[in-house]
């Protein structure tokens, strides 16, 4: 059971680096990216073929390919996603699924069908283990991918706060025209937030490699995984992909003891019960809830504001 | 003041609606005249029509932009499937087993339709992704490996592929005639003015949800019909392909190319769509990647679609999707 | 010395012309008061001259440059700074980040952070306070402080007192009037309070119907002259009771 629970937890890393730039995207461009996923594995193939074909290391081909990555995103922001903004809610949806149709497709076409893995290039680390005290097992490479999240979160956070940049992004996802009326190129920020976004999925996606089997087809499930950390976690918050990564990541891990089919399915209710639990205290709080029923003043809820700001936002 | 007549039939509708009902007798005729081949595609041709016209339904008119419309697809095909087992005949277990799926959707409404824009498209997406893991468990479907509706192949095969014809034909005729109706009536209206503004629909006394909920559940009927009709085509059942995500993509291939929030043009998509694979097809996996373009550039470049832009550049419109205004002026709000 | 000419300009909403063949001029350190009333055009004159609404036709000239076409951020680098309607902070961010987010995207000019406190006192003690949380004569004070930090020539003040008690508008208002003759910069401000908008202004533009209906300098113009003007009444037309 404690075996479940710190895998799970460390699973959580991944789900939060790879959550990281969905959350970017949609609280600072307010896009919904349906090709993240499809974006993961694109990047994970990268590496394969600088590791496999180009010969380089696999930690020196993970360090090239992230830049790559970013300007991949630069160019689709600057290309491409931009221009279906305008068109409300519906086309970054129709123009996200063709690009990921494009990118799965063309994946296939190819690196061909099979399955890959970067586990039998990096030696013994897919599955080297160090031994805790209480008699507990911990992989190197989930804790490595959790310390490498905690260190992309740690330095993007840094730089929201502290940089000019930072500043900027969170202006314009504060509000977009303000931002512009004090001079911050509000086209700027988003090719910079979808570089940051496209190269932290090149990450992940990397990291999954590294830990599974891919093949051209399997980024529309880590999309769905992605998505679910970032609305458990509380869409726009940089920590809280690491709190829904860990939540989606522990549900996957237990229901993963129950069935092989359970991995997914307790994920899946997980995030539905999360939605639906919100719902119902909106709900109860519009009508005053059982407290409202009694008679009762209405507790102020701490999560008010937030919650207030994720239907606003799934709004938008 | 001006007044304005208030028409809900144009003399092009008239005349559309007229031919229309020719078109559908000739094809229901078809099966004395044409090969097995000709009526095998034709099922498909009906399959993806009513997938688009369900899409467009949903997202088009309602501004409900689901990615897991899939989810009744299979559900509508498992249940037939079910019924089948216990005993019922395959042709009634297609259209039950599509009702069925039809109040499955109606719980899924009451929780899915208050999530908000990109919650409701992905959450949808879950809902598919639980109800293929939920079949999964049923021994009859055993797991990934899927089953078949071997019932069928107790009919002739000419027969069946007639029978099966008949019924893609009739449940496309009727849930076109269903999408008119209800387009023209008072939830149409509704409907159209909560996708434009949920909150102004809601003070002017619209029940949002049951409008919603109406127009959702219909939607699903639909879709489980064309599972249902896919499942007689195509007698396998293969949890990963009845719930795959690939049917919402088609959908909103055909849509997008026909043109949203249009009658004629997921029709005019589906076509399109049928004859492009028809083709394509053969090239497999780069067919696949041109329809990702193909979805990119109309996104990008002709976002009304073919009809959309076709109906604005020349006003023509056979069969408009709701009352019309003789002499009207539009207003954009002033921001 | 001319720092704003607008020719001829001309914006809409969609078949509604709100700006119609509206121009002016403002020289440097000039303060401009528009007026009239609610649907006069103001606001989208206003949004016009910043950026963030499309011009139909006509220009806009900032010390010898064309503008017309540039993006806001880019008309903000050139010059232009609006104190929009509503004030719209960032309401996440601390004063000081709000200040300085302007101060590093916008020109570069005397205005630095220090002479921006110096300037609005007021707002020394709040600096590391997020704005979400200030009262609404602090707010537009950030708001102010915030279009200062970009250096503009042109500063456009849309509605500043709305929304302020008469307090605060006092207030705020004297720190406006401190900000008069420092510098070049010229001061175009919408003020609903007509007695306001003449004391604080060097010259008043009246606006009726999206069209200038009078303008001159305040002790120059009668009372009944602005009051026709603000209604209507010239054209003959009664207002409508």
């Amino acid at each position: 059971m404690l075996d479940a629970l710190i895998q799970g937890i460390l699973l959580g890393g991944y789900y939060a680096i790879l959550a990281a730039g969905l959350s970017l995207m949609f609280g600072v461009v307010r896009f919904i990216n349906l090709a993240h996923g499809d974006l993961a594995i694109y990047g994970a193939y990268l590496v394969l073929f600088a590791v496999e074909v180009l010969g380089l290391s696999p930690w020196v081909a993970v360090a090239s390919v992230v830049p790559v990555m970013a300007l991949l995103g630069w160019l689709l922001q600057a290309t491409l996603f931009a221009r279906t903004i305008k068109g409300g809610f519906l086309l970054p949806l129709l123009t996200t699924f063709g690009l990921g149709a494009v990118l799965q497709n063309g994946m296939f076409g190819l690196f061909g069908s099979d399955t890959k893995s970067l586990g039998n290039h990096i030696g013994n680390l897919s599955w080297a283990s160090w031994q805790l005290p209480v008699g507990i097992s911990v992989g190197q490479l989930p804790v490595i991918t959790f310390a490498v999240a905690v260190a992309v979160l740690g330095s993007l956070q840094l730089v929201l706060s502290f940089s000019k940049l930072g500043r900027a992004i969170r202006a314009t996802s504060s509000d977009p025209e303000a931002a512009e009326l004090s001079g911050i190129d509000a086209r700027a920020v988003h090719r910079a937030a979808a570089a940051i976004a496209v190269a932290l999925a090149g990450l992940a996606g990397a990291f999954l490699a590294m830990r599974a089997l891919i093949n051209p087809y399997a980024g529309p499930t880590q999309l769905i995984f992605a998505f679910e950390a970032v609305v458990i976690g509380g869409i726009g918050s940089l920590w809280g992909t690491l709190v829904g990564g860990i939540v989606l990541g522990v549900a996957q891990s237990f229901g993963a003891t129950i069935s092989a089919q359970g991995f997914q399915l307790a994920g899946h209710l997980v995030f539905l019960g999360v939605l639906g639990g919100r719902l119902y205290l909106a709900h109860s709080r519009n009508l005053g809830g059982w407290r409202g029923v009694l008679g009762m003043p209405a507790l102020p809820l701490k999560s008010a504001t937030q919650l207030k700001k994720v239907t606003s936002e799934g709004r938008s | 003041m001006t007044t304005y007549a208030v028409e809900r039939w144009t003399r092009s509708g008239r005349v559309t609606v007229g031919a229309a009902a020719g078109v559908l007798l000739v094809l229901a005729l078809l099966p004395t005249l044409a090969t097995g081949l000709v009526i095998d595609k034709l099922t498909t041709l009906f399959i993806y029509i009513l997938l688009a016209v369900m899409w467009n339904l949903l997202a088009g008119y309602a501004g409900l932009v689901s990615v897991g419309q899939q989810a009744f697809f299979g559900v509508g095909g498992y249940l037939a499937l079910r019924l089948v087992d216990a005993g019922m005949t395959p042709y009634l277990a297609l259209i039950v087993g599509a009702v069925g799926a039809g109040l499955v959707a109606i719980p899924i409404s009451t929780f899915a339709l208050r999530l908000k824009g990109g919650e409701f498209a992905i959450a949808m997406w879950v809902i598919a992704e639980v109800l293929r893991i939920v079949v999964m468990f049923d021994p009859l479907v055993q797991g990934e490996t899927g089953t078949s509706l071997l019932a069928l192949n107790a009919f002739d095969p000419d027969l069946r592929r007639n029978l099966t014809y008949w019924l893609g034909l009739g449940a496309l005729a009727l849930m076109l005639s269903a999408t008119m109706w209800l387009l023209r009536s008072r939830i149409g209206a509704a409907a159209q003015a909560i996708r434009d503004d949920e909150e102004a629909a809601a003070s002017i006394g619209i029940d949002v949800m049951r409008v919603k909920q109406i127009i959702f559940v219909l939607a699903a009927f639909g879709c489980a019909l064309a599972g249902t009709i896919w499942l007689a085509s195509a007698i396998t059942f293969l949890p990963r392909t009845n719930f795959g995500v690939q049917w919402t993509v088609f959908m909103l291939f055909m849509v997008l190319v026909g043109g949203l929030k249009t009658f004629e043009g997921p029709i005019i998509g589906a076509i399109i769509f049928f004859l492009l694979q028809e083709v394509f097809g053969d090239l497999g996996v780069w067919y696949l990647t041109g329809l990702g373009v193909i979805a990119v550039g109309f996104a990008l470049y002709l976002p009304d679609g073919l009809w959309g832009t076709w109906r604005q550049r020349t006003g023509i419109d056979l069969l408009s999707g709701g009352v019309m205004l003789k002499n009207p002026v539009t207003v954009k709000r002033a921001t | 010395m001319t720092m704003l000419t607008v020719n001829n300009l001309v914006a809409g909403h969609g078949l509604l012309t709100a700006v119609r063949d509206v121009s002016f001029s403002v020289a440097a350190g000039e303060v401009l008061g528009i007026i009239g009333a609610n649907g006069a055009g103001k606001t989208t004159l206003f949004r016009t001259l910043a950026g963030v609404h499309p011009a139909s036709s006509g220009s806009i000239v900032l010390d010898g440059v064309d503008v017309t076409d540039l993006r806001p951020s880019r008309r903000v680098a050139s010059g232009i700074a609006m104190v929009p309607e509503g004030r719209r902070l960032f309401v996440d961010m601390t004063v000081r980040e709000n200040l300085q987010v302007a101060g590093e995207n916008g020109r570069s000019g005397a205005w630095t952070l220090s002479t921006v406190l110096e300037a609005l006192p007021v707002l020394a003690p709040l600096l590391d306070v997020v704005t979400g949380g200030l009262s609404g004569g602090q707010r537009q004070a950030v708001a102010i402080g915030r279009a200062l930090m970009s250096n503009p020539l042109v500063l456009l003040l849309d509605e500043v007192s709305l929304g302020l008690s008469p307090v605060a508008i006092e207030g705020l208002y004297k720190q406006l009037a401190g900000l008069k003759g420092r510098g070049d910069t010229a001061m175009i401000v919408v003020e609903q309070d007509l007695d306001r908008a003449m004391t604080f202004s060097d010259r008043v533009i009246c606006m009726l119907e999206g069209r200038i209906a009078l303008e001159g300098e305040p002790q120059v113009l009668c009372k009944q002259a602005i009051t026709d003007a603000y209604f209507g009444l010239a054209h003959g037309e009664m207002a409508h009771a």
